[in-house]
Parts: C-alpha cells; structure tokens; sequence
C-alpha cells in the first residue's frame, strides 16, 4: 500500500466501523424530512408540472444528506485527531499534502455517496424517481461533496474545539444547504431572496442535480455544472494551500 | 560519515515562549545519546522539529543528511519519534494500527516484522486487542512499535519512561539497546537520570532552549572530581577539622584525595571523638546535573 490508499483506507474504515451514527442515522433523519413534508405538501404544493411534490423533494435531500454528511466526514476526523493528538501519526509519516488532501477528500466523498444511495434507496418505496442523466447526477455529486470535504479540512483544521466546529456546521454550512432550495422552487421566492438565492453555491448543486433527475431545473445545468466546478476548485486550492503551509497542523 | 542528527543555529519562537535559543547539535551514526533539561528546556520542540510536526523559526535540521522541510519525505523516513504524550487511536487494535502506520510508510507485508517488534516489546497477547482497551503502560509499548515499523535508523523517545511501571523500563531497554547494537542511532529524553547514566554514551544538557553542556557520559561525571564522605560521631569536632554539618546528625567531608581522609581521621583521634559510622558518596549524574543547570 502507498501512504496515500493507506491514509484513504483509514478514514474510510473510521466511518465504516461506527457505521450505524454515520450511515444509517443520516438516511432515518432524511426520511423524517421526507415523511412530514410530503404529508403535508404533497396536495399543496406543485413545484414542476406533472412532478409530486414528494418526487421533487427526494433529488434535494439526497444532495442534502451527501454535503453534510462529506462535511461532517472530513471535519469531524481531523479535529478528533488534532483533539487526541494520534494526528501525529500521519504527520511524521513522508505522506505529501496533496496526498493527505486526497485521502481526506476522497474519504469523505465516499461517505457522502454511501448516504445518499442509502437515502435514494429507502426513498424508492415512496416515489418513482426517474433518472434521465446518470453521468450529469454523477458529475454534482463527485464536484459537490468534494466542495463540502474540503470545506470540513478547512474546518477540522481551524477549529480547535468542537463548539467551534458546531458554530462552522451551524451558522455557514446549514444556511447555506437549507436556504438553497431543498424544499421548494426558488421560482416560488419572493425577488430578493431568489436574486440572494443565486449567490448560494449550494442552490446550484441543488439545482443541477435535479436536473439529472427530471430534466427540469430553475437555472441551465451547464451554468451549475460550471458554478460547481469552478467552486470545487477554488476551494480545494484553498486548502492545499492551507495543508502546504501546515496551517494550524505544524506549529 | 553523514551524521545521524545535525541542527545548526536552531531558534524557535512561539508567541511568547523562547522555546529554542540557537542549538547547534551533531549525533553520530549509531550513538547512544542522552538529551537532558528540566521541564520546559526546549527538548520536545527540538524533537518535533526533526519529526516535521514544528517547524523551525531559524536555523536548519537534517536526519541522516536529509533536510528536514525540503527532503522531508527521506528525512521522516529515516526517522522514529515516540511522542511524550500518550496518544493512540481509539478505532483500531495495536496491530491494525502498526499495519496503518507501515502503510503510511509505503511498506506493504511488513507483518514479520510487526510480529517481531510486538514480541519484542511483550506486546504479543495483547495485539488485537482495542487501544482503548490497553493499560497506560500498553498503549505506551504501541507507541514505541509504532516508531519502529519502518526499522528507521535514527530512533528519538521522548521521556518514554515517564510514568511507566519497571517491567516495561525493562522490557524496553533491552529492544532498544540491541537495536542500537544493530546500529540504529537512538536519542534519548529522560527524567531518570540514572537511566541516561546507564544507557547514553554522550549527553547534552539543555537550558531555557539553550545547549549548557555537551560531553561524553564519563566526562560529565569526571567533573564532579570531589568526593564526600559523610560520618556520624559520638561527639562535636572542631570547626578546623573542615566537617560540615549534613542532614540529621550527620557530617559531610569533600575532598579531592584519599589522603586527606587519613589527615581527617588523625585529627578526630586526637581530639578523642569515634566514628561510629562512615559512608563513602561518589558522584553520579544528578549531582552534575543539578549543579549545571544551576550554573548554566
Ligand atoms: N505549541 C506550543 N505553543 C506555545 N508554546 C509552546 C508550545 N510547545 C512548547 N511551548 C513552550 O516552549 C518551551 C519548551 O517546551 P518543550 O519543548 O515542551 O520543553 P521540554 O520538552 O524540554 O519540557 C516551553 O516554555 C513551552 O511552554
Ligand atoms: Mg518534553
């Protein structure tokens, strides 16, 4: 093994041994929110002609469900290990940055996806989803919790306690996936908050991913795919730059 | 010969502590060296600049030869540090957590080797057993292995006997001579001074981030040439005859040559006091130690 599918494997076997708080909780959480919306939206509401409102509501959690999750993947492993100190494990290792960057990311990547096939599956006795661009959904997915991985380094690496993580995942990452158009159009938004709505890179994850469901979306899927793209790498360039520089990781 | 360690005019600042002064340090291949200093002297951070985990404020720091910010990944090969803390990972058993850090290392099938250093260190029956399940002095043998997956040549335990029962003092030293006797370079923090007596053919003192002496264990011990006796008596001598009072009813003599202990006990005879006790003290590491970093 080289150190980089060994670091990988690691974190992939984190998560995967305490599978039932990383996996499973998340796809009960997100039925929740399936099950009491949709009981109480779907004869209300009609976000796309000939869509349920229960239908246009699962390509959203999904997404949803994938970024927290990818987020709280790569977050909560390092800060746990900066907080017992077994970081120094990986950082006296010959491992490169961009290798622990990519073992992370990856990591939490994977975790992400697990959740929302766990998600898409459960969801399946609901509704019919139709999928008219599989390498579209493929595309948001891999590109939006890659955002959302970096996103958790950057996290795990400032944050020295785990109330500062919590005030991170609180105040900028759940905004930020709520207020992104999960639950509904934002067609159905008053001016200001679709204009505002617009500047929220999540909407267009959201947005685009739909889009790979239903052909239907609110902005052109190539506009998100760019939005997306051009966020993952600015971000992730962010944070290797960070992971150069030993930020907060080598004194 | 490249020199195992070499650091050249090493400063590190944190926001407000000095922790490094200037250190210049060379460590040959295959010592046995000692690194000694009260708490908070600067050994650990000199460590963790070697290690990579801090990074120097001035100065520069090669492992076998290798620079350790710009050859890092030949330089923290060659290098095994066993942190002062005790740390380990909760998800996984000590042998998938030697298995983890050989791989990080880039060495697949390394499990005869594991097998040999678990062994080596008594670690054996308690190899799939969870970390969080091992006692203090456990996880702290895991710590060690952990070192040595990737058999570096250059080995630095940071006071790996702080807090740990005899048996594993034991148990540990004797790895760690032979592997020194295999000709691995190992660097030795400890607050056991009659440990780094035993073990380091040289020593180095540090102070306030500063290097106070540097010598072979028997020069260091050389320096103290006095020697002390120290008596009872069955009565008070007089001041001329040079006995201090010591703790207790005791007396203490220093002196340089044997013979002024005859002298000593010439003049108590004639004063009519008898001895009734005598212990001769030689000088060990704490005593030069001490006076030392007191000087320094
Ligand atoms: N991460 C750090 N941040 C700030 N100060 C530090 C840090 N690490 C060590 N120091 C300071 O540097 C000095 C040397 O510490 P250290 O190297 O741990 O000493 P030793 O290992 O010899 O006991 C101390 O004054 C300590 O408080
Ligand atoms: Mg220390």
């Amino acid at each position: 093994m080289t150190g980089f599918t060994t670091l990988l494997y690691k974190e992939l076997l984190r998560f995967w041994k305490v599978a039932f708080q990383t996996i499973l909780a998340p796809v009960v959480t997100a039925m929740l929110y399936l099950l009491i919306f949709s009981h109480v939206l779907e004869e209300r509401v009609q976000v796309y002609p000939g869509v349920s409102y229960t239908t246009f509501l699962v390509p959203g959690l999904i997404m949803m469900s994938m970024l927290q999750n990818a987020f709280a993947n790569s977050s909560s492993s390092l800060i746990q290990s900066k907080i017992t100190g077994n970081i120094v494990f990986v950082l006296v290792a010959p491992l490169s940055y961009l290798e622990f960057f990519s073992a992370y990311l990856l990591a939490a990547v994977i975790r992400g996806m697990v959740v929302g096939i766990g998600v898409g599956l459960v969801t399946v006795w609901f509704t019919d989803l139709p999928l008219m661009h599989p390498f579209w959904l493929l595309a948001f997915t891999m590109l939006s919790t890659g955002i959302l991985a970096a996103l958790g380094i950057v996290a795990g690496m400032w944050a020295e306690k785990f109330d500062q993580l919590a005030a991170f995942q609180n105040f900028l990452i759940m905004p930020l996936t709520f207020l992104s158009g999960v639950f509904y159009s934002i067609h159905s938004l008053p001016p200001f908050w679709q204009a505002t709505s617009h500047w929220n890179p999540v909407f267009y994850m959201i947005d685009g991913f739909r889009w790979g469901f239903f052909g239907h979306a609110d902005v052109a899927p190539a506009l998100s795919l760019l939005v997306v793209g051009v966020c993952f790498v600015a971000i992730s360039g962010f944070t290797l730059l960070l992971l150069k520089r030993g930020y907060k990781l080598r004194h | 010969m490249t020199a195992a360690i070499k650091v050249a005019g090493l400063v590190k600042q944190y926001r407000q502590a000095r922790a490094l002064d200037g250190v210049d340090l060379e460590i040959r291949q295959g010592e046995f060296f000692g690194l000694l200093g009260p708490n908070g002297a600067g050994k650990t951070t000199l460590i963790n600049i070697l290690a990579g985990l801090a990074r120097p404020t001035q100065g520069s720091a090669h492992v076998m030869g290798f620079d350790v910010a710009r050859d890092y990944a030949q330089s923290r090969r060659a290098l095994g540090v066993v942190p002062q803390e005790l740390v380990y990972d909760p998800f996984f058993t000590a042998r998938e957590v030697l298995r983890v850090q050989s791989g990080y290392f880039g060495i697949r099938d390394n499990d005869d080797w594991i097998e040999h250093v678990l062994h080596n260190l008594g670690l054996t029956p308690h190899a799939d057993k969870n970390m969080r399940a091992l006692s203090g002095g456990m996880k702290r043998r895991v710590l060690v292995a952990q070192a040595l997956v990737h058999k570096p040549p250059v080995i630095v335990l940071d006071e790996p006997t702080a807090g740990v029962d005899v048996d594993l003092r034991q148990t540990l030293w004797q790895f760690i001579r032979s592997l020194n006797e295999e000709g691995h370079t190992v660097v030795l923090t400890t607050h056991y001074l009659e440990e780094a007596e035993t073990l380091c053919e040289r020593i180095a003192m540090l102070k306030q981030g500063r290097l106070v002496a540097l010598d072979s264990t028997r020069n260091l011990l050389a320096r103290r040439h006095d020697h002390q006796a120290r008596f009872r008596l069955d009565g008070e001598p007089p001041a001329a005859l040079g006995l201090k009072r010591g703790q207790g009813i005791c007396w203490q003599y220093g002196f340089k040559e044997y013979v002024e202990l005859e002298n000593l006990m010439a003049g108590l005879r004639a004063e009519g006091i008898k001895v009734l006790e005598m212990q001769l003290i030689e000088p060990d590491l704490e005593d030069v130690f001490t006076e030392i970093i007191q000087n320094a």
